[in-house]
């Protein structure tokens, strides 16, 4: 400030080399720096312009371009699975109603087999009953002519023993009546 | 002794300009604490409003800085 | 001052605590003794290459492989441009698109440019008014061009507003008037004044730090203490590098917006 500086560098420099006041206010050097930062500015603006700044507006553009083809994709493949998943469910359902299909024939097969065999069991069951039944009526008539034979020729040797002549028919007319009573 | 008295006012002076940066201070923390205050009540609108807020930062703060400058001023180059 | 930065010229030797907060924004040659004329190489011209090397790094090398899924440095990169891009979107307007290079140009360097100069023993090129004041006048001449070939005339009735009452308008005219071309001013100033005032104050407290190789018993209490104050001031910066590029290149929008539609 006060102190005259004897030295032909600048003014805004002591001799020592300090600083006299603020370097900032030394019109000595700011022709230098405004040439500097004009050469500084137009190199970056150039260097700005002509490659990083429409690199990366390409980078970035091209991660948005990269980002919407993948989600088509994605929604593609949703919609593929979707698909797969209505396919899956569909042949899901037929197999079942198949299945169900299939059960109620095999149902109905074997009602009908066992119905079959039912009627065929009962109808040689009403036979079998009708033959005995028949055997059963003969056996009795059978018997029953075997009881008046025996009563008859029993009656006889009973009436011949008491004496009395008697003939056949006489006999049988009575054990008849006897036996009907 | 006519120049120590010259000095002496610059650097009275100097001390004098810088309570000019209280007042900056002030003006900043006004900003800032009301930004706060809306952004509380409504967060939504906030995030839209950071740039407005650093505006009226530079703004108040340039004052302070005008202040801080007399005083380098005062200091270095008087 | 100058007599005690005299004094104390010998860094680091001799006793007595040696201030130069305002050394490390020295414009030195980088070669040589020379003096500094306008087309030196200086270590204003390392820096600005170094952020230019930076720069071409992280935005151009970085994007060189094209990966779809990106990798961390070209994540930067993409973080980047569509910060800016967005940001030129929602304050300036679509049809600032064109003008989107230049305010990226601006954003990157003035960020990077913050970021080198905190860098130990670093030359912060975003600290002198030189600087700060080329890039707002240049943004402030542009913005001027682009209103008047935009809307011819109409551009003055930005300084017009019409909703307010007549009597009142001439006054907020002359008002606006003012603040219009207080713009590159306030536009400058700021970044330039935040970023040497967190250096000098980093080196503030730095000349504190050996205190206590003069003094134990004073420097057992002040070195942990401007250690401390360092670091702490070292973050604030951090977040001030970053936050000074954006508040630069949002009002670079701001304007870029009053130029194009100078209705609002």
């Amino acid at each position: 400030m006060a102190t005259e500086t004897h030295q032909t560098l600048s003014a805004c420099l002591t001799p020592e080399g300090g600083a006299v006041g603020m370097p900032q206010l030394c019109p000595d050097w700011m022709g230098n720096q405004i040439f500097w930062l004009i050469v500084t500015l137009v190199v970056i603006f150039f260097i700005l312009s002509r490659v990083a700044l429409p690199r990366i507006a390409a980078i970035l553009a091209d991660r948005q371009g990269t980002i919407t083809n993948d989600l088509a994709t994605a929604e593609d493949l949703k919609a593929k699975a979707a698909q797969a998943e209505e396919a899956y469910e569909k042949a899901l359902a037929d197999a079942r109603a198949e299945a169900q299909s299939i059960v109620a024939a095999t149902k109905a097969e074997i009602k009908a087999e066992l119905d079959d065999a039912t009627a065929q069991a009962d109808a040689r069951i009403a036979a079998q009953a009708a033959e005995g039944e028949k055997k059963i009526a003969e056996i009795r008539a059978s018997a029953l002519e075997s009881v008046k034979e025996v009563a008859e020729a029993t009656a006889q040797e009973l009436v011949a023993v008491m004496g009395i002549e008697a003939d056949a028919r006489t006999i049988g007319a009575a054990v008849g009546t006897r036996l009907k009573g | 002794m006519e120049g120590d008295i010259v000095q002496m006012g610059a650097y009275i002076g100097a001390g004098l300009a810088c309570t000019g940066m209280g007042g900056a201070a002030v003006g900043i923390g006004h900003v800032v604490g009301n930004y706060l205050s809306g952004a509380l009540r409504n967060p939504s609108a906030a995030g839209g409003q950071v740039a407005t807020m650093f505006i009226g930062i530079a703004f108040s703060e340039a004052l302070g800085i005008f202040s801080f400058l007399v005083a380098l001023l005062l200091m270095f180059a008087v | 001052m100058a007599t005690e930065a005299a004094q104390g010229a010998e860094h680091g030797a001799g006793g007595g605590l040696v201030f130069h907060p305002m050394d490390q924004f020295l414009v030195k040659p980088l070669f040589g003794d020379g003096p500094v004329g306008t087309f030196t190489v200086t270590n204003v011209t390392l820096w600005m290459a170094l952020s230019v090397l930076c720069i071409v790094g992280l935005l151009v090398l970085s994007s060189s492989g094209r990966a779809t899924v990106p990798g961390r440095m070209q994540s930067i990169a993409e973080l980047a441009y569509g910060f800016v891009r967005k940001m030129v979107e929602d304050v300036a307007g679509k049809d600032a698109m064109p003008y989107f290079p230049y305010v990226m140009t601006i954003f990157m360097f003035i960020v990077v440019s913050n970021f080198l100069g905190l860098l130990p023993l670093a030359f912060t090129t975003t600290s002198h008014i030189a600087v700060t004041a080329f890039m707002a006048i240049v943004v402030f001449v542009a913005v001027t061009v682009i209103g008047f070939v935009k809307h011819g005339v109409g551009f003055l009735g930005l300084f017009w507003i019409t909703s307010a009452p007549l009597p009142l308008r001439p006054v907020l005219a002359l008002i606006e008037v003012i603040s219009y071309f207080v713009r590159p001013v306030s536009h400058s100033i700021r970044l330039a004044g935040n970023m040497m005032a967190g250096h000098a104050v980093i080196k503030v407290f730095a000349a504190f730090a050996p205190l206590i190789t003069i003094s134990v018993g004073v420097g057992l209490l002040a070195t942990p203490l401007s250690i401390l104050a360092i670091s702490a001031i070292y973050a604030l910066e951090v977040l001030v590098a970053f936050i000074q590029a954006y508040v630069f290149t949002i009002l670079t929008c701001v304007y870029l917006r009053d130029a194009l539609h100078p209705s609002h």
